[in-house]
């Protein structure tokens, strides 16, 4: 059977509150990713300290040293205890060397520990690292702002 | 020849939305899996190399480091703080007196180049403070909260103390007379 008076009805949502939304989203997580090669491990806890202020700029050659709270290392994604440490920064060592305008003195190490590690725990991964010639050392803890 | 008339389109030109809806959703997925939120993270320098520079001459510029001794309870918790000869009661206490003696050096005559703390701990002791001991002994906040005013830029530590050797260290006052020379304490210990 044929109408004449057919009315053909579109129904067709509004878009555009939603691609506002999406693209607010887009815009937050582009704004809050971070691309940085740092290793961080959600099991540490680090210290907290107002003069720890993130630094501007890239330190030269970092080597993350993680200390977990039971005293095992995690470097590289292993977890090490401290003397299996010495092998893997033999290995950094060697690394270093081998490129060119690279200087094992300048090279950083940089030591995330829990911060309810026992302090001659993280002496002796310094001394560790100082036997295999690494000479400049960092302890990280977190921002606290003011 | 007879064309068919040609209709004019309805006047209303759509864009399909439905490819860029599905690409910002791409997006949004990628960027909520790679969110990694930490919080800013900063760095006290610690320069130890390993010749000590003590074993040479001594340089005419370079100061005594100023010591920090902390000793730690059972539990890792500082029970006492010792900044060169004085005896602290607290952190902020040591903050007050290193602010005292390194403040002063400041400036292009001072000695805040050649200063440098050396920082021996108790084995045992939370690392938690030495990050409060280094909050307090190398620089402040300027009083707009914001700017750092460091103290003194060179922190080492002192030798590694051995776990085994903090227990006496607790208790200096005892002579320590009922087990004189035994041979089995030396015996249990091995040589660090």
């Amino acid at each position: 059977m044929f109408y004449r008076g057919h009315i053909e009805y579109k129904c067709e949502p509004n878009l555009t509150p939603m691609i506002d939304c999406t693209f607010q989203l887009v815009v937050f997580f582009l704004l809050t990713l971070n691309f940085s090669s740092d290793e961080q491990s959600e099991l540490i806890r680090l210290p907290s300290s107002e003069l720890a202020k993130p630094v501007e700029g890239a330190v030269e050659t970092p080597i993350t040293v993680q200390v977990l709270a039971s005293g095992k290392v995690l470097f590289g994604g292993d977890v090490l205890t401290s003397e299996e440490l010495r092998g893997p920064l033999r290995r950094e060592r060697e690394a270093i060397r081998s490129v060119l305008g690279r200087k094992l003195k300048n090279a950083t190490i940089i030591i995330r520990a829990d911060r309810d590690v026992p302090t001659g725990k993280v002496q002796e991964i310094i001394k560790i690292c100082q036997e295999a010639e690494f000479e400049r050392f960092s302890l990280r803890a977190k921002w606290k702002q003011p | 020849m007879k064309f068919a008339a040609k209709q004019e389109p309805a006047g209303e030109v759509q864009l399909n939305m439905t490819p860029m809806i599905d690409i910002c959703f791409q997006l949004i997925i990628f960027f909520m899996l790679s969110l990694r939120l930490y919080s800013p993270e900063g760095d006290f320098g610690i320069s130890m190399p390993i010749a000590s520079p003590r074993e040479g001459l001594p340089d005419e510029q370079q100061m005594l480091p100023v010591k920090v001794r902390v000793r730690a309870d059972k539990n890792g918790n500082p029970a006492g703080i010792t900044l060169g000869d004085r005896k602290l009661q607290s952190f902020s206490e040591l903050a007050l007196q290193a602010r005292d003696i390194l403040g002063m050096d400041r400036g292009p005559a001072g000695t805040f180049s050649s200063s440098e703390i050396e920082l021996d701990c108790d084995y045992n002791l939370k690392f938690e403070n030495v990050i409060k001991v280094l909050t307090a002994v190398t620089g402040y906040l300027a009083d707009d909260k914001q700017t750092i005013i460091r103290l003194v830029e060179k922190i080492r530590f002192a030798p590694p103390r051995p776990p085994a050797q903090e227990e006496p260290s607790k208790k200096p006052t005892h002579p320590a007379p009922s087990n004189p020379p035994s041979e089995k304490p030396a015996e249990s210990k091995p040589p660090s």
